[in-house]
């Protein structure tokens, strides 16, 4: 079962890639989303029937070289099904939605075929990404590292005849390369040290390699604690986490669909499963733990700021995606891997809803992304609508305090925030409370500007503004479900106790004796508790009187205060240091390696060679070869002389 | 002197009797009405004394009390030395009668000159050697001057003649020296003087000067002067003969001299050998870089590509006598190829050589260009022509014995080659548009170069078994 569940996209994205001419566009589209909602249901029969006996389904030998033997193998646990149902549903859905959206798309001529080729690589993104979540050991999860990463570079940059897709598909993949090439060392790291890339062999040496330093670089460090380091290196790059942050934003650059899936079930969520896959090293690792939890409430307040004043509809969504996986690594980082589990889960769900939302928001405006040109499109698009309620309501955090009663993100994120007080990380308390107001904030704003208010932007696109398709809305409503019941269904076996998250997970996420995390968060202090839903009020109070009560406010604050307004509009700047800092000196560097180096010295020294010194010695030979007979002579006895000087000066018996 | 004797000579004393024939038939009955009968007959006399070679045991036999040796290498030598003398034979004939060059004196003075080259490759003596060298050299000059009212074609004869003789007092001298030292003009005898791996300063000096003669008629660098003038005035039969047979019989006589009389030095003339080697590769690479003259080009050719036979003998191993034997047959192939196409390079009736005349030749004979394609890519050493095989091989036999530098030399000279060689692909690709070239060239002509292609492309697959007699050669030669 778990084999057809893998490989189904994989034959998906084959036939409907290499095959649509022959078995017709349509036939390959449907086929694609067929084999995916096979795969969504094998996944969801697997996750609900799961009797938490970890086992291994070995496919076949994938490498074995040495000491260096892999297997091609699904890795059956606990995190495995919970990303299955992620992956394989959200796929599906944004498949089925696809449908809709990608109907009729004005970056293309109408006699270009371009559905194909958009859901075989849909299909190959989420088979790259059951790659990774099913692997068994580290070249695998490298396989399907890339593979996702190969997959997202095709699909950010799908409209390829728009520059600033193409120049996003590059940034993407050339971000997550600085990432992977962390990960990569780390995996080889761990390789050096135990000398298996079986998580078994690693997992079970992880008290061993606690003990054990290494020399990297210039000292000695701990063995673990670096290995696990540079891992969390690589999956800041795939989870968009500060200083690798910058792709994520420009990723909106592809279709809409494709930021649901990179957002909500592939891609982002790879760095937050791979430090829980990898908790059972992670546990030892101290600081490299504290340091995710710094970065993670860091990308959580600064996601969240940059929030504030976007104007893109996809963008805003963008930066509470980065910022919400800023949470997840907090509570990974504090130790308590099922909450960060959680909020990946329920996420996934509220997530790909906004996103799917924002793209029935886009598709009913016929293309248009600024939010600035939206308003009062609540008659207009009401099934969207109330599926963006739902979605934001879910992000906000809505619930009733001091119970588990609520929206999926109200308990999840509430689970993180009193987690990282529970594990005494207060800067990152302090910061993920403040970024939930923020995040209250930006998506009431968007809400507000979007469906309340009066119309702006061209009449004549509002006049036309339509409700989407049928093929659109089902998907939202599914994901509207889950949104709502995910938190409160899931609550117990991932935030419940100890207890209950391990008898639930069993091995497959592994905590210290000495963590007591979990019991902390719920033994938090009432104001801690409702810290997060009073910052949720105070956003939601400072947006409702920003843009229902008094339009005006924000635009007076943003002149009141050019200089903070524009540092958040240009997110920091972080764009225009990495241009000025990594990417001008790599391009003087390549230009001067290939006018330079290439062209100046090495072809400077072939057509010198050939067209300059070659023609001289022919020249100077030329006149050697006069015609007179007496020169020739004259050479030949120079040719004796200078042989026989040259064997009795160099050869012979003396 | 026996029957046995006798009977080993037999392919030469045959050849000198219908040499002799000839002349007599010649000289009485027919005059110049009879040359290209005759010029047939020789041609049948070539192939039948091949075939009656190639049927003989492959065993050593001296004859004339070991002045004279038919082994396996004198066999393959002879026999590539007899079939390409035949093939230049044939495709001349068109171009001699066109030029009103035909006279009986030709085919005659071929098979005189084969004959001395027969008696060189299976010289096991100074004096049979001379003999040998000095017929083979006296036919030559002849032809070289055939045409006698061409005041280019006499001058190359008197640069040829004059230079030979001066490599002739070379060689002589050399010989004396090496009688002198070791006490015998024989060449078994000389090598038991040689004691140890290192030879007498006396041997070595009477040594470096035969092989100075001997590279003159390979014509090596710095004793390489008079081949590209001597190419370009002669007649273009004549230069087609030149560039063949007689560069294999003093290869072989080379290799001959080096192996059975100094075998027990290898290193030693080895420097020697490497140095004319090396020199030849790059500076025939570079002498032909300016060449517009086909003729010339192509002596600059031959001088390198003897550079690279050369090295074969230098290595001074079996692997590399069996590779120079090779790349001899494999070079006289292409060289047959490309001189039949020369022979038909005229333009409104009168011969051209010139490079840029070979323009748009892909227009006006594609299926000539393309053949004249695969020679000059084979010639160049471009994988998988079997021209590539033949420097591959004698490249391995150099490292193998540890001549790594002159190995890379030789790498060096033939990435110049190549530009010489693809220079005119160009021309004949690429070129631009001028009056084709006639195209009324006889068929024996064009269906030797098409030939001489579809071997050098086929006989990548086995070499059409030739590398087993080569193989059996470098044995018979290196005991």
């Amino acid at each position: 079962m778990a084999t057809i569940l893998l490989f189904a996209p994989l034959v998906g994205a084959i036939i409907c890639g290499f095959f649509w001419r022959a078995i017709g566009e349509k036939t390959g589209m449907v086929l694609a989303t067929a084999l995916l909602f096979l795969s969504a249901a094998l996944s969801w029969v697997l996750f609900l029937t799961y009797d938490g006996t970890a086992e291994t389904i070995h496919i076949l030998r994938f490498i074995d070289s040495g000491t260096l033997v892999g297997d091609w193998a699904i890795r059956l646990d606990r995190l495995t099904t919970v990303m299955l149902i992620v992956v394989t549903s959200v796929s599906a859905l944004v498949h089925l939605y696809s449908f809709g959206y990608m109907a009729h798309d004005d970056n293309w001529t109408h006699d270009e075929h371009y559905r194909a080729r958009f859901f075989a690589y849909l299909s190959l993104f989420t088979f790259a990404m059951l790659m990774l979540v099913t692997a068994d050991n580290l070249v695998q999860i490298f396989f399907g590292w890339e593979g996702v990463g190969l997959a997202s570079y095709l699909l950010i940059g799908f409209y390829w005849k728009k520059q600033s897709a193409s120049a996003a598909a590059m940034k993407a993949f050339i971000v997550n390369r600085v990432g992977d090439f962390g990960f990569i060392i780390g995996i080889m790291m761990l390789y050096f040290l135990t000398d298996s890339i079986h998580f078994d062999d690693i997992f079970h040496s992880a008290e061993a390699l606690s003990q054990q330093s290494i020399h990297f670089l210039w000292t000695d460090w701990n063995a673990l604690e670096v290995a696990c380091f540079f891992l969390f290196i690589g999956a800041m790059g795939k989870s968009a986490q500060l200083f690798l942050h910058t792709w994520l934003p420009d990723a909106m650059e592809g279709p809409t669909p494709v930021s649901a899936l990179i957002h909500a079930a592939t891609m982002v969520t790879a760095g937050v499963f791979l430090v829980s896959r990898m908790s059972p090293l992670m546990k030892y690792a101290e600081q490299p733990r504290q340091f995710i939890v710094i970065i993670g409430a860091l990308t959580a307040f600064f996601a969240a700021t940059v929030g504030l004043v976007q104007n893109d509809i996809k963008r805003v969504i963008a930066y509470s995606t980065c910022s919400q996986l800023g949470y997840m690594f907090v509570a990974a980082g504090v130790g308590v891997y099922s909450v960060a589990m959680f909020h990946l889960l329920t996420h996934a769900f509220f997530k790909a809803m906004l996103f799917l939302g924002a793209g029935s928001v886009i598709h009913g405006m016929h293309h248009e992304q600024d939010m600035r040109n939206y308003g009062g499109l609540r008659h207009k698009l009401p099934y969207t609508f109330w599926a963006m309620m739902i979605g934001t309501l879910a992000i906000t955090g809505v619930g009733i305090p001091f119970t588990h009663i609520g929206f999926a993100g109200f308990i999840s994120k509430d689970a993180i925030i009193e987690s990282a007080f529970g594990g005494h990380a207060y800067f990152a308390f302090a910061m993920l409370v403040v970024a939930a107001a923020m995040t209250s904030f930006y998506s009431w704003r968007l809400i507000f500007l979007t469906f309340f208010g009066a119309p702006r932007g061209d009449h004549h696109t509002h006049d036309h503004a339509h409700e989407s398709p049928m093929v659109m809305l089902i998907p939202l409503g599914l994901l509207a479900i889950g949104a709502v019941l995910a938190g409160m269904i899931w609550y117990d076996p991932f935030f419940g106790s100890h207890e209950s998250v391990h008898v639930y997970f069993g091995h497959s996420i592994a905590m210290l004796e000495s963590n007591h995390t979990l019991h902390n968060a719920h033994e938090a202090p009432w104001w801690v508790k409702v810290s997060p839903f009073i910052a949720m009020l105070l956003g939601f109070a400072l947006a409702y009187l920003f843009y229902i009560v008094n339009p005006r406010l924000p635009k007076q604050l943003a002149e009141n205060q050019p200089i903070a307004y524009r540092f958040l509009l240009n997110k920091w700047y972080f764009d225009e240091i990495y241009d000025a800092v990594f990417v001008k000196p790599a391009l003087a560097i390549g230009r001067f390696f290939w006018k330079r180096g290439d062209g100046n010295t090495i072809d400077g020294f072939l057509n010198g060679l050939s067209m300059g010194f070659m023609p001289m010695l022919n020249r100077i030979y030329a006149r050697a070869q006069s015609g007179y007979v007496y020169h020739y002579a004259f050479a030949m006895v120079l040719g004796i002389a200078a042989l026989v000087t040259y064997v009795t000066l160099s050869g012979g018996a003396h | 002197m026996t029957s046995l004797d006798l009977s080993i000579a037999l392919p030469e004393i045959l050849l000198s009797l219908w040499a002799m024939v000839a002349l007599m038939a010649g000289a009485y009955f027919g005059k110049d009405r009879l040359a290209q009968a005759l010029t047939w007959a020789t041609v049948a006399v070539f192939v039948l004394l091949s075939i009656l070679i190639g049927v003989q045991e492959p065993v050593a036999q001296q004859a004339f009390g070991g002045l004279f040796v038919a082994d396996g290498f004198a066999r393959f030598a002879k026999m590539a030395i007899l079939l390409s003398g035949a093939a230049v034979l044939v495709m001349g004939m068109d171009y001699l009668e066109r030029t009103k060059m035909m006279k009986f004196e030709y085919p005659i003075l071929v098979s005189l000159a084969t004959v001395g080259m027969m008696v060189m490759v299976s010289a096991q003596d100074l004096i049979t050697l001379y003999m040998g060298l000095e017929l083979q050299s006296l036919a030559l000059y002849v032809l070289a001057a055939f045409r006698r009212d061409s005041v280019k074609a006499t001058e190359a004869g008197l640069k040829y003649f004059v230079l030979g003789a001066l490599a002739s007092g070379l060689l002589l001298y050399g010989a004396s020296l090496v009688y002198g030292y070791a006490g015998s003009t024989m060449f078994a005898d000389i090598a038991g003087t040689i004691h140890g791996d290192h030879l007498p300063v006396g041997l070595l000096m009477g040594l470096a000067f035969m092989l100075a003669g001997l590279a003159f008629k390979v014509s090596a660098v710095p004793f390489h002067m008079w081949t590209p003038d001597v190419y370009e005035g002669s007649p273009t039969p004549v230069t087609a003969f030149f560039a063949t047979a007689p560069k294999v019989a003093a290869m072989a006589l080379l290799a001959r001299v080096t192996f059975n009389a100094f075998g027990h030095a290898p290193g030693d003339w080895g420097q020697i050998v490497g140095l004319l080697a090396g020199l030849s590769m790059i500076v025939g690479a570079i002498g032909a870089l300016g060449q517009a003259n086909l003729k010339r080009l192509m002596a600059y050719s031959s001088i390198s590509h003897m550079g690279f036979a050369l090295l074969g003998v230098t290595a001074g191993s079996e692997a590399g006598v069996k590779a120079t034997m090779l790349y001899m047959a494999i070079y006289l192939t292409m060289s047959i190829g490309v001189f039949a196409f020369m022979l038909t390079m005229r333009r409104d009736g009168r011969p051209v050589q010139g490079i840029s005349d070979l323009n748009m030749l892909s227009k006006s004979q594609p299926r000539q260009a393309l053949a004249l394609l695969v020679l000059m890519f084979s010639l160049a050493g471009v994988p998988p022509l079997i021209g590539f095989w033949a420097k591959y091989a004698v490249l391995a036999a150099a490292i193998a014995s540890g001549y790594v530098v002159l190995a890379v030399v030789g790498v060096i000279g033939s990435v110049i080659g190549a530009f010489y060689y693809l220079r005119l692909v160009y021309f004949m690709y690429f070129g631009t548009e001028t009056d084709p070239l006639d195209d009324d060239g006889v068929p024996a002509q064009r269906w030797m170069t098409l030939a001489a292609a579809l071997i050098t492309v086929l006989g990548v697959v086995n070499l059409f078994g030739i590398e087993g007699a080569a193989t059996m050669a470098a044995q018979a030669l290196v005991h």
